[in-house]
């Protein structure tokens, strides 16, 4: 299964007026592989997911997720793939299987299909028990883990996951990573992680891209970087030093 | 048409349950009601005794009674309900950051703005159907008579203006929700824009008709050419507003009395004549003769505002931030 690419980019550019917030994008992510996609705020993080999703037209450049464009085959690609927004936010006055269901219906998902599937997943990401609560008085950590169960319903190939825990606490950030973690391992799913906060990243991925003023300026597993920029010799290391070092020469 | 159906059930739900839904058709059942059982009681009243006029049935709802009539409450009270029921329906969807999500799904991205509007819109023929025909069953128990085939057309003709005329009103601040991120922003701009053309085209027809077509006091009185002129600029100018298309309509509808939407002022001598001479009804077809062309102008006020809104929504851009 592994080896094969599921998003390739070919020269991905994207401008709003005179600037340019992605710039020349050549990536290729690996199915099944854990991918973090790093930079600092404003880097073209986000832009480059919504260009995947179709969601914003490429200036220029080609790319291709799942085998489609998802400039002409928009809908193709959203029904193979999940996207979690940053801050994902949800129908309040709706408990968590409502809001769950709505999704499911519109992937043409019958709901005797999503019925179980929605249990499953509710357990997955421990919320069965606060399923029949409105999701207007979920905490932060438990509107991220809904959004997992949310991506996840449709059953996806490959799942975008935009900050995914940011603004979580120490336990939420634990338990959102070890769930990342095992989507990827157990269910063989691409993950691609946009974040800046390193540590987490370094935790979980198995290849990091790092881009900067929309620019990818290193791509490759984590160790190998280290390589290249710390030096051999180097036993332990941080990926904030070498993403600093790669900030720095930017 | 998945998409738009899906969220169109949804849509629908939340509407039916929402308190601002429950508000607006309890304060329209009840002031439609005050004013059908006064204006019944009265009709009762005066016609008890002698044979019942043609057409009574439709007094009910033009008659004023000691208030308003019920045209002119819709008239008035009806943009509301469409700037209610619109203004917040896609930035309230922004700011809780759902719409990210929603457009993220394999739907087209048309089948939610298409889905939104089409929820209104039915919305607002569920509560004016109901109002309506809430009315005629007070109508036939208080004055006891029965409505006609004429009358039963020329409410439902009435019913479609009016579900237009608010569905304009619908399209107008579903554009704003989409072009102003903020609920209360949208909802000041869509009133803003009412009372514009609720108050300010009427006197600003007439300042205008006046700058174009001054009337001149000489010796030997008003200048009749000068007046007609001033009069068919004034009834030019006010055309622009929904309002007065609407009022034209409805009135001339459900009033067969009412041969022509144009004033008095302009008629000719022999029209003005025929006019006190004859006081028969008209046919029904004769008065849908001179209302299709407001009813054709409101079809195309709501199509071209929601064709605007269509394309602001197309081309907006959908970030997280």
């Amino acid at each position: 299964m592994r080896g094969q690419s599921i998003i390739e980019t070919e020269k991905l550019t994207k401008r709003y007026g005179t600037q340019t917030a992605v710039n020349e994008l050549d990536l290729q992510i690996r199915e099944g592989e854990v991918f973090g996609f790093l930079g600092p705020n404003g880097a073209g993080k986000t832009t480059t997911l919504l260009m995947f999703l179709g969601l914003t037209e490429p200036t220029s450049g080609k790319v291709n997720v799942c085998g489609f464009d998802p400039k002409r085959e928009g809908l193709r690609v959203k029904e193979r793939v999940g996207y979690l927004p940053e801050n994902v936010g949800f129908y309040e006055d709706m408990d968590a299987r409502e809001n769950l269901q709505y999704v499911a219906r519109l992937n043409r998902i019958p709901d005797e299909i999503s019925a179980p599937r929605i249990d499953t997943w509710l357990k997955e990401v421990g919320l069965y028990e606060e399923a029949k609560k409105m999701v207007g008085i979920y905490s932060k950590g438990m509107r991220q883990r809904l959004g997992i169960a949310e991506v996840m319903i449709k059953e996806p190939k490959l799942i975008f996951l935009d900050e995914p825990t940011i603004g979580l606490d120490p336990d939420g950030t634990n338990r959102m990573l070890d769930l990342i973690h095992s989507l990827s391992r157990e269910k063989n799913i691409t993950v691609f992680l946009s974040s800046h906060l390193l540590d987490q990243v370094q935790r979980i991925c198995d290849r990091v891209g790092i881009m900067i003023k929309g620019n990818l300026v290193a791509v490759g597993p984590i160790q190998e970087l280290a390589r290249e920029k710390l030096g051999i010799d180097k036993e332990r290391y941080t990926l904030e030093e070498i993403y600093m070092k790669y900030f720095k020469e930017a | 048409m998945h998409g738009i159906l899906t969220i169109f059930r949804k849509e629908l739900a939340d509407q039916f349950s929402s308190t601002r839904f429950l508000l607006i058709s309890a304060l329209i059942v009840m002031v439609g009601v005050i004013i059908a059982s006064m204006v019944a009681m009265g009709i009762q009243e005066e016609t008890r005794g002698l044979a019942k006029p043609t057409l009574i049935f439709l007094l009910l709802f033009t008659s004023t009674g000691k208030l308003f009539s019920f045209i002119q409450f819709i008239g008035f009270f009806g943009p509301l309900v469409g700037i209610i029921l619109g203004f917040d329906s896609i930035n309230r969807e922004r700011v809780s950051r759902t719409l990210s999500k929603l457009v993220a799904q394999p739907i087209y991205r048309d089948s939610i703005i298409n889905a939104k509007f089409l929820t209104g819109v039915v919305t607002i023929s569920i509560v004016l159907v109901a109002i309506v025909l809430i009315i005629s069953g007070l109508g036939i128990r208080l004055v006891g008579v029965v409505p006609g085939w004429e009358e039963v057309w020329r409410l439902a003709i009435y019913l479609i203006a009016s579900i237009l005329y608010i569905s304009f009103w619908l399209g107008i601040s579903i554009l704003f929700s989409v072009v102003f991120r903020s609920t209360a922003t949208s909802a000041l701009a869509s009133l803003a824009l009412w009372i514009f053309f609720s108050f300010f085209v009427s006197l600003g027809a007439g300042v205008l008709s006046d700058a174009v077509a001054p009337i001149s006091q000489s010796s030997s009185g008003i200048d009749p050419e000068a007046l007609l002129k001033h009069e068919r600029v004034q009834r030019t100018i006010s055309l622009f507003s929904p309002m007065t298309l609407y009022s034209d309509a409805t009135s001339t509808i459900l009033d067969p009395m009412r041969k022509t939407t144009r004033s008095l002022i302009l008629m000719g001598p022999l029209e003005r004549l025929s006019l006190t001479r004859f006081q028969s009804p008209l046919p029904l077809l004769q008065s849908i003769t001179i209302v299709t062309p407001h009813l054709v102008s409101l079809v195309a006020i709501t199509f071209l505002c929601f064709g605007i809104c269509y394309l602001v929504f197309m081309r907006q851009e959908i970030r997280t931030v």
